[in-house]
């Protein structure tokens, strides 16, 4: 029997395997930011550790960096300390850093990629759980807690019992892929096997519907592999892959050479067999909403929202929640999605604030204002998009629309810095959680794509962006 | 990290299913560079209202449960962000053992690594915990949890037993199997990331 993707890249890294128990896997790529390495680098000192491949390890700042005026103070002072102990960190470790005046600084997941760090085959880790985007190119890439960063630094290796290997087909052609796109698919797929479907596996997403995608469409697929409680998320790579990754910064000078090995051995046999499988069809799909308090609480923009025993399908704790969901996000079952009033729209997050997410939201609201109750901002991805999509003039056209234009982070989505909802406002949002109190204390998120987002802060609330005109 | 000793307490029901690490510990606490401190902020939007009062009606208000060591709660326990902050919340406010049909596979991960045990029970035997009243003892060496009525044993993987009994330093063990990282660095075809420049 043959191997799968993860199978091959699994056993090529390998350092120390035992009877039972976990492997000792070696660590290629370790990226490293302000949140959660603080306790590991103090972890080192105390211990008198070093960091063992500096060179291996890539340092930068998104997590709680303003994304207003950058040359202004930082006035959070805890946040400030944060950044500060970063600096110092890489400084007496010897660890490149992105800091927060960086032409390369934005969120880890953004960065990683566009510098070439992330390749094909490797491993890669950070203290976050949205890691999972870097198997876009075929990496197997982990979420790790703070330990395990602490153990990464100090020995370039992590123990973890090998997960299950879980295959996710994706069949059909988008008829609209300006309508309908990459989020739409995966917030379909954690609605159908729900927030703890892929715990324990690694997802490999295979067939048409993924082969069709961009690199940054099958980002914001891996990204949200974690939502579905899945350990990673990994597409093998093609020239769509190879393509990207050439001539970046970081690209290896023996690019091509790599390539041929890669082309050649990162892909599952034919005769591999996965210990899980589910298949979408996309043919049909419509534009994804989350009504609720996880990303399985997803609907289509055509629908109403649910009522509990609709979601529950007869379980009583999934009722339960489906209640408590309902009343924390003040929304009644049998409501229209499209009839969803907004307050906020946040563009930003690992998920969805590539240059290709901003290019078609921007066609959505060109020429247009956003809706007079709505406040609106766009956070770019990372500075490197900021800048090509000035280039192109999308800043223009978002502030012409009355969207606010910041500078790059992970700002709306987790709500570490000043970018927050206040209690009660509900957000459209381009990001990957809908937690209560995600994006602000009593603040209510609903998931959605670009396109979904924009066409919302013009209308002012849900519209299916289906029926607009976006060639 | 302590070796972990045999508790004897009353659980704590937290009777919700999916409780994110967001719940666990607010991302406006993540700010501190330490590792201690976070209990008084768990659960912090459930425990506390805006105006900073307790919540009356959420199970850690509770004076009873004040002393408590274990707690139960529903399915996909600890889902959500990687934060390791969730963890040294729940240790530094006082529980040792977490028990829930299903554990998020990082949050799981990460309790082995500062001496917290989860432990994974099926659905109807979790049900009944709920409703447990009495203190109850967990022993881990014998991996069975003693109520007054009856004994439940539950599995644990051998190699995060040993870890948690003993206390184990997860690098000091990995530095013993330095000359097998060596090797591997040796035969590693991946480039390093700053050679590339």
């Amino acid at each position: 029997m043959g191997d799968t993707l993860f199978e091959k890249v699994w056993k090529s890294h390998v350092v120390v395997e035992q009877e039972s128990g976990p492997s000792l896997i070696y660590i290629d790529r370790h990226l490293v930011h302000e949140v959660t390495s603080p306790q590991a680098f103090d972890g080192l000192r105390m211990n008198n550790r070093k960091v063992r491949r500096p060179d291996l390890t890539i340092a930068t700042m998104d997590h709680n960096v303003p994304t207003n005026d950058r040359s202004l103070p930082i006035l959070d002072q805890t946040s400030s300390i944060q950044i500060q102990t970063l600096e110092k960190n890489c400084n007496d470790f010897g660890i490149t850093l992105f800091d927060i005046n960086s032409p390369n600084q934005g969120i880890v997941h953004v960065i990683g990629p566009q510098l070439g760090i992330t390749l094909p085959g490797s491993t890669i880790v950070c203290g976050d759980s949205h890691t999972s985007t870097h198997g876009a190119f075929g990496a197997l890439a982990l979420g790790i807690g703070t330990s395990d960063v602490e153990h990464v630094l100090a020995s370039q290796t992590m123990w973890l019992e090998k997960p299950k290997t879980f295959e996710i087909k994706v069949d059909g052609k988008i008829k609209n892929p300006h309508a309908v796109t990459a989020k739409d698919i995966v917030l379909s797929i954690i609605k159908n096997i729900g927030t703890g479907g892929g715990t324990g596996t690694v997802i490999e997403y295979r067939g048409q519907g993924i082969s069709d995608l961009s690199m940054e469409q099958r980002m914001t697929i891996c990204n949200m592999s974690i939502e579905a409680g899945a350990r990673a998320g990994m597409i093998a790579p093609d020239e769509k892959t190879f393509d990207y990754l050439r001539d970046r910064k970081y690209t290896p000078k023996n690019y091509e050479s790599l390539v041929e090995i890669w082309r050649d051995s990162l892909k599952t046999d034919n005769d591999a067999k996965f210990e899980k499988e589910f298949t979408l069809d996309i043919n049909d799909i419509a534009p994804q909403v989350s009504w609720g308090t996880n990303p399985g609480m997803t609907c289509d923009v055509t629908e109403s929202i649910p009522t509990p025993d609709d979601f529950s399908n007869g379980d009583d704790n999934q009722k339960k929640g489906a209640q408590k969901a309902l009343d924390y996000m003040d929304l009644k079952s049998g409501t229209p999605v499209e009839e969803i009033k907004i307050d906020r729209v946040f563009i930003g997050s690992c998920t969805n604030a590539r240059l290709e997410d901003l290019i078609e939201a921007s066609k959505v609201i060109k020429g247009q204002k956003i809706s007079s109750h709505v406040k609106a901002m766009v956070v770019p991805g990372s500075q490197m998009v900021k800048k090509q999509a000035e280039e192109m003039g999308l800043d223009k056209i978002f502030i012409e629309s009355n969207f606010e234009w910041r500078e790059a982070g992970c700002s709306m989505c987790l709500g570490m810095n000043p970018d927050i909802l206040s209690p009660g406002e509900r957000c459209a949002s381009t990001s990957n959680r809908n937690f209560e109190g995600r994006q602000g204390t009593g603040g209510r998120t609903h998931l959605v794509s670009p396109v979904m987002a924009a066409a919302a802060a013009i209308a002012g609330h849900f519209v299916d962006v289906r029926k607009l005109d976006l060639n | 990290m302590e070796p972990f000793k045999n508790i004897q307490s009353i659980i704590t029901p937290l009777d919700k299913v999916n409780v994110d690490t967001d719940q666990i510990i607010p991302k406006q606490f993540l700010k501190l560079v330490q590792k201690s401190g976070f209990g008084k902020f768990l659960f912090y939007n459930w425990r506390f209202d805006e105006t900073e009062n307790k919540r009356s009606d959420f199970v850690l208000n509770d004076s009873k449960y004040e002393n408590s060591h274990i707690l139960v709660s529903g399915d996909n326990f600890g889902c959500g962000s990687s934060r390791e902050h969730a963890v040294w919340a729940l240790q530094d406010y006082g529980f040792s053992v977490i028990i829930a049909p299903s554990f998020a596979d990082i949050f799981f991960s990460n309790c082995f690594k500062n001496g917290i045990l989860p432990i994974t029970l099926d659905q109807e035997i979790v049900e009944t915990l709920f409703i447990e009243t009495d203190s109850v003892e967990i022993d881990l060496e014998n991996q069975i949890i003693v109520t007054p009525s009856r004994t439940i044993p539950f599995t644990i993987d051998s190699h995060k037993k040993k870890i948690l009994l003993e206390g184990l330093d997860d690098i000091a063990q990995t530095f013993q199997l330095e000359n097998k990282i060596i090797e591997f660095e040796e035969n590693s075809t991946v480039p390093s990331v700053l050679k590339s420049f």
